[in-house]
């Protein structure tokens, strides 16, 4: 693809219809989560709440885009036998430098959540894009491919979390939105969704309204 | 004894890593459609968690903890290079996937054959590298690490084969489309998750 590419890349438009196409894909027609099924693992752990899955989001979207750009530049100086370890090593400096940066300015929240800042490295959707796509393109593209999954990545993690926030303990963001008088009538939270289960179920019947809607099906 | 055996059954049942701490979901949900390769890849997960884990403990331990270098000089002594623990864990641990996959061609070429095309796989799995990590947050000594490290591999080997193997009966059944693969995966990951939930409250010792 970068060869036939290469000629007009003068030419080329900052933000084009390919450029466009390669930002937008993800978000919902090739969703990293519901539809390539990559970065499942930390899909699940942090969206208890909503701005932990935030924060995630955030972590990830940087940590996509800047190691899709770093890979992509040196794409052609990586001899593909140890490419592998290449990769993890860029990406494992960014999440580094992304950890470092929560425990400065969010601590709180990086204890909470604790593992799963570190385990951005092992996100498939990371390794995925790398090899995928940030191998064989040029920085620019690359960055707006890490950029556009990380987003993906971000929204089925933000309404995971409003779902199993507002279902689980009754809020949102950390305010009370169900209102008290529908407790007094015999409304419960529902414990369920705080725990792992929920967040399994939710994921699996988000994936289905997906699919349903965008018309993607695999065979099983 | 009794506090290690109790490990053994929390990080195998009670907070099992798959169903609980959602680490491995990847290689879990792509691996789990046959029963006999998910046999293969939950072996090799046991083994390499089990490897990977005392070693990562011994790196934490002897270098990278703060005042782990004060043993070399007592100018060392404030040196805390923990945050270091990403790269090093996962240099360890793909240094060892290639250590096994050659000792294991070497030494047993059948074992190698089964195992092979998922070796290379387990380098990226997150339950390893969690493991790992998991293992420092709550500072666990080295007898501890090593059951850990098997325990948590084990609980992901049987969660992965019973996946498959329901896999195996879902094919027969009538599935809206769109629910098909990922979706309804999901959903009785869910429900398994909901049986082992059964086992909370266990306690031994």
């Amino acid at each position: 693809m970068s060869t036939t590419n290469a000629p007009a890349a003068e030419a080329a438009p900052l933000f084009g219809k390919k450029q466009k196409r390669i930002f937008l894909d993800p978000f919902i027609d090739n969703n990293p989560i519901t539809i390539q099924i990559l970065g499942v693992c930390s899909a699940l752990a942090v969206t208890v709440r909503l701005d932990k899955a935030i924060v995630m989001a955030i972590a990830v979207t940087v940590v996509t885009a800047c190691s899709n750009v770093v890979i992509s530049m040196l794409r052609n100086y990586i001899p593909p036998s140890i490419r592998i370890i290449v990769q993890l090593s860029v990406i494992a400096s960014m999440v580094i430098v992304v950890d470092q940066f929560l425990q400065a300015y969010l601590f709180d929240l990086s204890k909470e959540l604790s593992v799963f800042i570190g385990l951005i490295i092992t996100n498939c959707i990371l390794m995925g894009r790398a090899e995928a796509f940030a191998m064989a393109n040029k920085p620019w593209d690359s960055f707006l491919d890490g950029l556009g999954n990380g987003l993906g990545y971000g929204i089925v993690l933000v309404v995971v979390a409003i779902i199993r926030e507002l279902l689980g303990s009754g809020k949102f963001f950390g305010m009370k939105l169900v209102p008290q008088a529908l407790y007094d009538f015999g409304y419960q939270d529902m414990g369920l969704m705080v725990l792992a289960p929920g967040a399994f179920i939710v994921l699996g019947l988000l994936v289905w309204a997906q699919r349903t809607w965008t018309g993607y099906h695999e065979e099983a | 004894m009794e506090a290690l055996l109790s490990l053994a059954v929390k990080s195998m049942f009670v907070e099992n890593i798959l169903l609980s701490l959602f680490l491995g979901m990847c290689s879990f949900l792509a691996v789990s459609k046959k029963v006999d390769t998910a046999i293969g890849l939950g072996v090799a997960v046991v083994f390499v968690l089990g490897l990977t884990a005392p070693l990562n403990w011994a790196l934490h331990e002897f270098l990278l903890k703060k005042g782990a270098l004060g043993v070399l000089s007592p100018s060392l002594a404030e040196v805390d290079l923990s945050f270091l623990n990403f790269i090093m864990f996962i240099a360890t641990i793909a240094a060892a996937v290639q250590l096994v996959e050659m000792v294991l061609d070497r030494f047993s070429p059948a074992l190698y054959n089964a195992l092979g095309i998922f070796l290379p796989l387990i380098a990226v799995n997150c339950a390893i590298l969690g493991g790992s990590l998991l293992m420092v947050e709550r500072d666990y000594n080295f007898a501890e690490s090593v059951v850990f490290g098997f325990s948590a591999g084990g609980g992901w080997a049987m969660a992965i084969i019973a996946m498959s193997a329901i896999r195996y009966k879902l094919r027969y059944s009538n599935i809206p489309v769109g629910l098909r693969g990922l979706g309804i995966t999901m959903i009785m990951t869910g429900l398994m998750s909901i049986a082992f939930m059964a086992f909370s409250g266990i306690k031994l010792g």
